[in-house]
């Protein structure tokens, strides 16, 4: 099979797969498993093959795997679409994949298969465990998911909303797996719809991104009135963008290719939970942790900061983006890591890192640290998925405690419920730090060491030093509430009795655990700066060589500086030191001296945007567009026509339709008709030669007319 | 060659001789005469104008026969309307013949 064939085909299976289990299999849980399993593991062999095929090629990026068909007809020709792995994308395919694959074979674990039916569970609630009687002894075990089926559907069209996504080669496609993603997350983010937070933490997502999303379109749309098209290919020519930076936009002295970068960035802000479109993440923790997983690693929010670096060359285009850009990512990710420190749900901790980690992306993106950006993309993707795959595990493992103790009071999501189960869950412990330490960038060992020292260096050498120091205090406050994080969770002492309880999780959850933290050390090699002390020229820059080949002009490599170096070790160290030795000692919530109440209420953004939003949208939707517009306004024209339509209709009866239609024009055409038909019958003579001389004359009369005032 | 004006002049020529004829006779004979001449007019048209245009295409020729048929079929069920007319009223004379007449 060609490469262009399969790479058409990698976001098949899912979609098939939540046919089939939609359709066909939604009773039988081990089915749907196996299909949905199955359909991502194709999908990963077949993006590995391509993966491996992309490596081969030199020139890739002059040369990229291409092809395309004519879809819908515009006028004279044709939009194409079709799919596209350069460089970028087949860097993208790979994390992707590994990483969707994992997330699928984690939930069969997480979602308890192979466990019996709970007691009392019903469809739309997490499940509450179930009595099962042995050795004539009842003990309670957890259940297992009531819409299990339903799940890995779901996850299926997610995961095809991402592979169209990655594969597309034109903004329209990528927009229509970015709305799949966008419909999906709320399906899952809302999964539990029972719970009231989680069916509002899924409309808020759903909301929320639809905000971006409508810049984002109108982005599109504007991209395509100026250029004609939007294949990637055809854009990032040197003429299409040039004609882009000429064109004025006529708002605020932006070029076109500043408007359209700028609306584009919109999406991705609302997408990848940038400030200020950021709230809707951390609610998103409602959904199973396999979701969040997918939500913040694999698929959604990369899709966000995947979409930014694909449109890198246009953005470029535009100092003034390029500053908005790297402002907003900057800002993001300082203030987001603020927030994580104060919070002690386990997953909030990581969905407010998630921001901040997206926004060193998007800071890198917006220095123009093109591959800093891609390459902490990716290992960021597998480092947050590990932690959040690591976070299902510890909280699936205090829940057994609670059932052991028979206490569903307790929180299996707080921290402060938990501690010491570093022995409990040696497996979960081993793969969270290493997760953990990668986010924090531990050095030299960790992939998210390089990654994020490659953002230092790139701000640094290109003299940004206001992202440079913005950025360096977001890594050392990561550093140190993901120790503090480990240490709360893992160290010390049990704090509950259900932390004494907690088990380790089943292989299903435990093998990605294993697999995914793997990568997290093993990724951050191939990007090893050239100019690196002892280390550097060890191994190939390979990631710089190849995803710089992406774009047209190659980005150089920066300068070896011991600033950045030094700064990046001390932030992760200092970090890290810092978080364990505050937090070795900490029993309680109330002995968390940084439990600051702004940091802790998020700086109130919930509550600024409902009174500034929310309250006068509802305001304005029930008095003016309801009580005024619709009862007042509307209902009373209605009103009106009632009445008003039928005088109307007895006035047009009497005064036009009897006298002038009846009367008038009825009657009169029968007499007319009858009198002219009297008058009219002497001509009728009964005689041939009278009338062929009668169609003679008209003949040449109509003739001659036509011959002197038409054709002449 | 003869140019084709030439074939087109005859060709009015005997078309206007055939509408005086329907026009002028009162025999309704003649009058079926001057029709006959009308649709030869016609064939001649058809025919030069294939012999002008393109050979190969042999709709010309093909259409004049078609009116071959259709004039003599027409032809033969005049007479025979002409032929009851004069055993009904005893008169071929077409002015006599206003049975249509309101």
């Amino acid at each position: 099979m060609t490469t262009e064939t399969l790479i058409w085909l990698i976001p098949l299976p899912p979609i098939l797969a939540f046919f089939l289990i939609v359709l066909f299999t939604n009773r039988n849980k081990a089915l749907s498993h196996i299909i949905a399993v199955g359909a991502a593991l194709l999908s990963w062999l077949g993006s590995m093959i391509v993966f491996l095929r992309a490596i081969g090629v030199e020139h890739l990026g002059e040369h990229p795997f291409e092809s395309s068909i004519n879809w819908l007809p515009t006028g004279d020709t044709w939009f194409r679409i079709g799919i596209l792995i350069d460089p970028l994308g087949a860097v993208v395919l790979f994390f992707v994949s590994i990483t969707i694959f994992m997330i699928f074979l984690y939930s069969v674990g997480y979602q308890n298969f192979g466990q019996p039916d709970g007691d009392h569970d019903v469809k739309g609630l997490p499940p509450h465990g179930a009595t099962i009687e042995e050795h004539g002894r009842k003990h309670t075990v957890p259940s297992v998911e009531p819409m299990y089926s339903r799940f890995f559907a779901f996850l299926g069209l997610f995961a095809f909303g991402m592979y169209v996504l990655v594969v597309s080669d034109n903004l329209l496609t990528l927009f229509v797996g970015w709305e799949i993603m966008g419909l999906c997350s709320y399906l899952l983010i809302g999964f539990w719809y029972g719970k009231k937070s989680a069916r509002d933490a899924a409309v808020k997502a759903f909301i929320t991104t639809r905000v971006g999303d409508v810049f984002m379109l109108l982005g599109i749309a504007y991209l395509y009135s100026v250029t004609g098209t939007l294949s990637f290919r055809e854009i990032f020519t040197e003429d299409v963008l040039h004609t882009l930076a000429t064109i004025p936009s006529g708002v605020l002295g932006f070029s076109s290719a500043g408007l359209i970068g700028l609306l584009l960035f919109i999406g991705t802000v609302g997408k990848s939970a940038q400030f200020p479109l950021h709230v809707w993440l951390p609610d998103a923790m409602e959904g199973p942790t396999p979701v969040s997983a997918m939500i913040h690693a694999a698929t959604m929010v990369s899709a966000g900061v995947y979409a930014v670096i694909r449109m890198f060359p246009l953005l470029s285009l535009d100092p003034a983006t390029m500053t908005v850009v790297a402002f907003i990512g900057a800002f993001t990710a300082l203030f987001a890591a603020t927030i994580a420190v104060a919070q002690n749900d386990i997953k909030r901790v990581l969905a407010y890192s998630t921001i901040s980690q997206l926004g060193f992306m998007i800071a890198a993106l917006g220095i123009g640290a093109y591959v800093a950006a891609a390459f902490h993309l990716v290992t960021h993707a597998f480092f947050k998925a590990l932690l959040f795959l690591g976070s299902g595990s510890v909280i699936h493992g205090i829940e057994h405690g609670a059932l052991h103790t028979g206490n569903h009071h307790v929180d299996p999501q707080d921290m402060f419920n938990m501690g010491g189960l570093k022995k409990k869950m040696p497996i979960t412990f081993w793969t969270f730090l290493i997760g953990g330490f990668a986010l924090s960038g531990f050095p030299i060992i960790t992939a998210g060491f390089w990654s994020k020292d490659e953002i230092f260096a790139d701000a640094f050498a290109h003299h940004q030093y206001l992202v440079f120091a913005t950025l360096a205090v977001a890594a050392f406050l990561t550093a140190f509430y993901t120790m503090r994080q480990i240490t709360l969770t893992f160290l010390g002492e049990a704090r509950t009795k259900e932390a004494e309880h907690a088990q380790e999780t089943r292989w299903t959850m435990t093998t990605p655990l294993i697999i995914l933290s793997v990568f997290a050390v093993t990724l951050g090699w191939v990007g090893i700066p050239e100019h690196f002390p002892l280390l550097g020229g060890l191994v190939p820059n390979w990631l710089h060589e190849f995803v710089g080949g992406t774009l047209a002009k190659h980005p150089e490599a920066v300068e070896f500086s011991i600033v950045p170096l030094l700064t990046s070790l001390l932030v992760a160290l200092g970090g890290l030191g810092l978080g364990y030795l505050v937090y070795r000692n900490v029993n309680s919530a109330a002995e968390d001296k940084l439990q600051l109440v702004f940091l802790k209420n998020k700086y109130y953004f919930d509550e600024i945007y409902d009174v500034i939003i929310i309250k006068p949208v509802t305001w304005f939707a029930d008095k003016v567009v309801y009580q005024i517009m619709d009862k007042g306004f509307i209902d009373g024209v209605l009103h009106l026509f009632g009445p008003g339509t039928q005088g109307l209709g007895d006035t047009i009866r009497n005064y036009f339709d009897l006298p002038i239609i009846n009367r008038f024009f009825g009657d009169g055409s029968a007499n007319l008709t009858f009198w002219s038909g009297g008058k009219l019958r002497v001509i009728q003579t009964g005689r041939i030669q009278n009338y062929l001389m009668l169609a003679l004359i008209i003949f040449l009369a109509v003739g001659a007319a036509l011959y002197f005032f038409v054709l002449a | 060659m003869v140019p084709l004006s030439w074939y087109l002049v005859f060709s009015a020529a005997l078309f206007s001789i055939g509408v005086f004829g329907v026009l002028s006779r009162r025999n309704a004979v003649a009058i079926l005469l001057g029709i006959e001449l009308m649709l030869n007019a016609v064939n001649v048209n058809l025919a030069a104008f294939w012999r002008y245009g393109d050979v190969t295409q042999m709709a010309g020729q093909v259409f004049a026969i078609i009116v071959f048929a259709v004039a003599a079929a027409e032809v033969s069920v005049g007479l025979a309307l002409v032929i009851s007319v004069y055993r009904k009223r005893s008169t071929v004379i077409a002015d006599e013949i206003d049975m249509l007449k309101f």
